[in-house]
């Protein structure tokens, strides 16, 4: 261990010793008197992680002999995942306030879960992998059970940790099949093993190491725990669920398929295929019948990792810039959406019923119009940023030959759009119903409007998120 | 120097609703007369400054004119530009707008969102007709979808909600596999530049996709991939079904829209990229297609005189008028298409018109059925007059525009396939029983309902929106060089560039057939 590799993961360490820190200085002091501020903290902490990592990395530097990468993709995932880590713990302070379950602990396990997270996009090896993973996961099923005294959300921490134990250990016999037939844990050894034609111990090993990052990006058929633990959470847990960690669950689905089986693209693309194909399929006809939009809204999400999982499949460089693209738009539209549905409420209680908004575009025009731009971005209608992520995931399964998968894929987000446009249809054509208050919390109408106003003006030049994304692909895939 | 007349025109109406979604304050009188000004004004100037494009517009140079480029996302192209086969729509579009705006001072609801809507679609729909660029063209083609959905969905009729989700997802479907082939077309062709996507040849060397043999290769895979999108716009038999409910249920100036220029954009695309790009797959699918148009119009007629409600009546007779389009262009001569272009113009006014005159007298009575009307003609003799001339022109009556369109198709079609010019013609007879019986049924007889006594004939403000319609109808009836003068050249290159290309896919597959 020499201080070159310590300096590599010095973001890492500072969030870590700042947890800790925060930890022991709210336990000897004010406890969850402290915990405004410490939200507060934890975000500009992330923000300037983010700055930090975003303006001064270049290159592709390793530590711990191979254990670490910090390249330009590991980097692009985690400014996605830092700045929306920090846009869920802004937007969700209020709500927890309010509701008395702002505890200390929540934006302490929150960055705890983001340095697992940070960990998870830079391994360069299984062991470090399943650390970050782990690491991510025990800080996640605590927070889904943050309210302790209610049912549903206990059962949704239980859910999610029974069913991630689970997937825990399917990934960690993946992992002991994979070591047994490449000899080593490190990525760089593993793809040296298998290439063109890997030993069948070794494939084995990459299905149960596949179906261990499948539950956490909640691809079908490991989807089951998503719908309940949506629903069950807070709703600022759901928000963060939604992003963050999918972003950093993907970026880890890539990089093990890329770096450590990248000998073998068309073992695995089969099955990442039909991953995204199911996904795609479950997510949008599921997602019909819901009544709850926490529920609907897991529901999507499912629907678009298929259409992530979709520029992976294809196997190239292209499709790992595609994949990113499309999480970076993913996380930016459920931001915004989520800043919403933490605003729905009656009577100073939360709301999640869909029925509840009819007639909402009457009461308040500009929240509307926000939402439904969202939505049609959600749904990849164009003239919105949602299609281009689409646009560019399609153009990736199209060149890596899964011409199926595209037109499969077009034709699910068709019935997708159906329960999108329910929500338009509550809002807008629905009859009048009992009013719903959507707060006065300017932090959550500010990020509404921000992330409807990105959707439009995105689609001018991306923001350059297009290069950048890019550049990422290339030091993946090579 | 490069001009930006294109952009300019495209986006006053965008500019015109941010600034009245920003702006406007208020759901009182003075707000909504407001709105209604500033809409009238915004498209009102639109169609004066599209005036200059057709001053300047050189109908001898067949290339695009005005082209406007700059850099975009992922290599495409923000790219705009017109010929001689789209200013026409242009105008058609800037032309109809005030006139659409004007028809909807009626409406007493959410006046601010609705002119919001209609702007925004204007934009929508000039740049379908601009864009030059693949992806460009699929935005403002799809995202039209947007506002139509929210105007039928929220100044519907009562079925309005079954009526706006029929009609997105309906247009939805058949356009998402046009995205597939666009992304097909960028991945093999490396470019989504329409006009050079117009001279690159796609393969068209034949294959098999589970033991079923494709004739014209990936051409035909594409060229059905856009049939999809364009057939359901158009709307052609048999995926015509979201027509009808859609404008029955949309208020007046929705379906006056939708008929005059939303379904244009089907015949449009035709043109623009199933003829010039993929020729072979166009040969290989030109039989389907024409009898698809002959039985369009003979049973989308058929159809139409079993109606008893207006709209639905005269939905059915656009989709029977819209057979003759696409049996136009596919005739791929020049009358053929001349004809359909000059049909997909002259439909415009008039079925717009038609529309008008339902909503003048649904505004008054609050009923599109047939039965609840006749004997019109006593009290309201001016609305006779006008519905009269439109009744005609849709029939195809000689001297209107009507005429022209159906004439020139039925010849072009003649030349290439006499069956399917012979099922064709008889829809002509067709037309006429089912709009002169409409027409009888409505404004002729005695006046003996009770509820129409009082009715009352059209104010000023209908009659001024009528007029130039009436002014067009008849100008384009009997002078229709004014049409045929500046898309024949373009008709006439688009027919060039289609025969050489097939041509020489022939010459190509006879090359293939000698060296095995």
């Amino acid at each position: 261990m020499t201080s070159a590799d310590l300096n590599i993961i010095l973001p890492e360490i500072v969030l870590s010793i700042y947890a800790i820190a925060a930890l022991l200085g709210a336990v000897y002091s004010g406890k969850d008197r402290m915990a405004g501020m410490l939200v507060w903290l934890t975000a500009a902490l992330f923000v300037a992680l983010a700055f930090w990592i975003g303006a001064t990395g270049n290159g592709s530097r390793v530590a711990f002999g191979g254990m670490f990468h910090d390249d330009a993709f590991a980097r692009f995932a985690k400014v996605v995942i830092l700045l929306s880590g920090a846009a869920i713990l802004v937007m969700g302070q209020e709500y927890m306030a309010r509701r008395n379950i702002l505890r200390f602990e929540y934006p302490i396990l929150i960055a705890l879960a983001t340095v697992g997270m940070m960990m998870m996009v830079s391994a360069g090896d299984l062991m470090a992998l399943y650390m970050g993973l782990e690491l991510q996961s025990l800080a996640l099923y605590v927070v889904a059970s943050l309210r302790r005294d209610s049912a549903r959300s206990t059962e949704a921490g239980l859910k999610y940790f029974v069913l991630g134990a689970l997937s825990s250990g399917l990934l960690l016999y993946g992992a002991s099949l994979t070591y047994g037939y490449a000899g080593t844990t490190l990525f760089s050894g593993i793809i040296a093993s298998a290439q063109d034609q890997a030993p069948i111990g070794l494939l084995l090993g990459l299905v149960f190491v596949l179906c261990g990052l499948a539950f956490k990006v909640s691809a079908v058929p490991f989807h089951m725990w998503t719908p309940d633990v949506y629903e069950g959470s807070p709703t600022p847990i759901t928000a963060f669920f939604a992003t963050a960690p999918k972003v950093a669950a993907m970026a880890l689905f890539a990089r093990v398929m890329h770096d450590a089986f990248g000998g073998v693209v068309g073992d695995w693309q089969q099955i990442v295929a039909l991953l995204a194909l199911l996904s795609m399929f479950l997510g949008a006809v599921a997602a019909i019948g819901q009544t709850d939009i926490k529920r609907l809204m897991a529901y999507s999400s499912i629907a678009h990792m298929g259409f992530a999982l979709m520029g992976l499949a294809a196997g190239t460089a292209f499709g790992v810039q595609a994949m990113l693209i499309y999480m970076a738009i993913y996380v930016t539209m459920n931001i915004g959406t989520f800043a919403f549905i933490l605003s729905m409420e009656r009577d100073g209680q939360p709301v999640t019923d869909i029925a509840s908004l009819n007639m909402y575009s009457r009461a308040h025009p500009g929240r509307a119009i926000a939402m439904l731009i969202l939505l049609f971005s959600l749904a990849g209608v164009p003239p919105l940023l949602g299609f281009f992520g689409k646009f560019y995931v399609l153009r990736a399964a199209y060149e890596g030959g899964l011409v199926w998968l595209a037109v499969a894929g077009v034709i699910a987000s068709v019935i997708g759009a159906f329960y999108y446009l329910r929500i338009v249809y509550f809002m807008y054509f629905g009859e009048e119903g009992d009013g719903l208050e959507t707060g006065k919390s300017p932090v959550l109408w500010g990020f509404l409007m921000a992330s409807a106003t990105l959707m439009l003006v995105g689609i001018i030049n991306m923001f350059g998120v297009e290069s950048i994304a890019q550049a990422a692909a290339a030091t993946l895939v090579n | 120097m490069e001009s930006n007349l294109l952009s300019l025109v495209t986006f006053i109406p965008a500019i015109a609703a941010l600034i009245l979604a920003v702006c406007l304050r208020g759901e009182d009188e003075a707000a909504q007369r407001n709105a209604k000004y500033v809409a009238l004004a915004a498209t009102t100037l639109t169609f004066l400054v599209s005036l200059f494009i057709l001053a300047e517009f050189d109908p001898s140079d067949t290339g695009f004119q005005f082209v406007e480029e700059r850099d975009w996302l992922l290599g495409l192209r923000y790219k705009m530009g017109v010929d001689g086969i789209s200013v026409l729509f242009v105008m058609l579009t800037t032309f109809m707008m005030p006139l659409t705006i004007a028809a909807s001072w009626g409406v007493k609801v959410r006046v601010k969102e609705y002119m919001i809507a209609f702007l925004i679609l204007e934009t929508l729909m000039l740049g379908v007709f601009m864009a030059l660029d693949l992806v460009l063209f699929y935005l403002f083609f799809e995202a039209g979808l947007i506002p139509m959905f929210l105007i039928i969905g929220i100044w519907g009729g009562k079925e309005r909600i079954y009526a706006s989700f029929k009609f997105f997802l309906y247009t939805f479907l058949g356009s998402v596999l046009m995205l597939v082939a666009l992304v097909a077309m960028f991945a093999e062709a490396g470019t989504t530049d329409i006009p050079t996507l117009m001279n690159h040849t796609f393969a068209s060397e034949n294959f098999s996709v589970l033991g079923v043999q494709i004739i014209g290769g990936m051409q035909t895979l594409m060229f059905l991939a856009f049939f999809a999108s364009f057939a359901v716009k158009l709307p052609m038999w048999p995926v015509h079904t979201w027509l009808p409910d859609a404008h029955v249920q949309a208020p007046t100036a929705g379906s006056v829209v939708l008929a005059a220029i939303l379904l244009k954009m089907g015949g449009y695309g035709f043109l623009r990229f199933s003829l010039p790009m993929f020729p072979v797959g166009s040969e290989v699918m030109t039989p389907l297609v024409l009898w698809m148009s002959a039985i369009a119009i003979v049973y989308t007629s058929l159809v139409a005189l079993a109606q008893e409600d207006m709209k639905k009546l005269i939905a059915y007779s656009s989709v029977a008028h819209m057979g003759y389009v696409t049996m136009g262009i596919f005739a791929a001569n020049q009358q053929g298409i001349d004809g359909a272009i000059f049909q997909m113009l002259s439909h415009g006014f008039i079925s717009g018109a038609l529309f008008m005159c339902v909503g003048v007298i649904y505004d008054r009575m609050h009923t599109r059925d047939i039965d609840a009307y006749g004997g019109l003609v006593t009290r309201m003799p001016a609305y006779a007059l006008i519905f009269m001339l439109f009744t005609m022109a849709n029939v195809g009556l000689p001297g209107t525009s009507g005429f022209v369109g159906e004439f020139l198709t039925l010849v072009g079609i003649f030349q290439v396939n006499t069956w399917v010019a012979l099922v064709a013609t008889s829809g002509v007879i067709l037309s006429a029983a089912y709009a002169l019986w409409l027409y009888r049924r409505v404004v002729l007889g005695d006046l003996i309902k009770e509820s129409l006594k009082s009715i009352t004939d059209m104010s000023g403000r209908e009659r001024a929106i009528f007029a130039p319609l009436v002014f067009m109808t008849i100008l384009l009836g009997v002078y229709p060089s004014l049409v045929t003068d500046i898309i024949g050249p373009s008709v006439a290159a688009l027919i060039d560039n289609y025969e050489v290309a097939l041509g020489a896919a022939e010459t190509a597959a006879q090359t293939a057939e000698a060296s095995y």
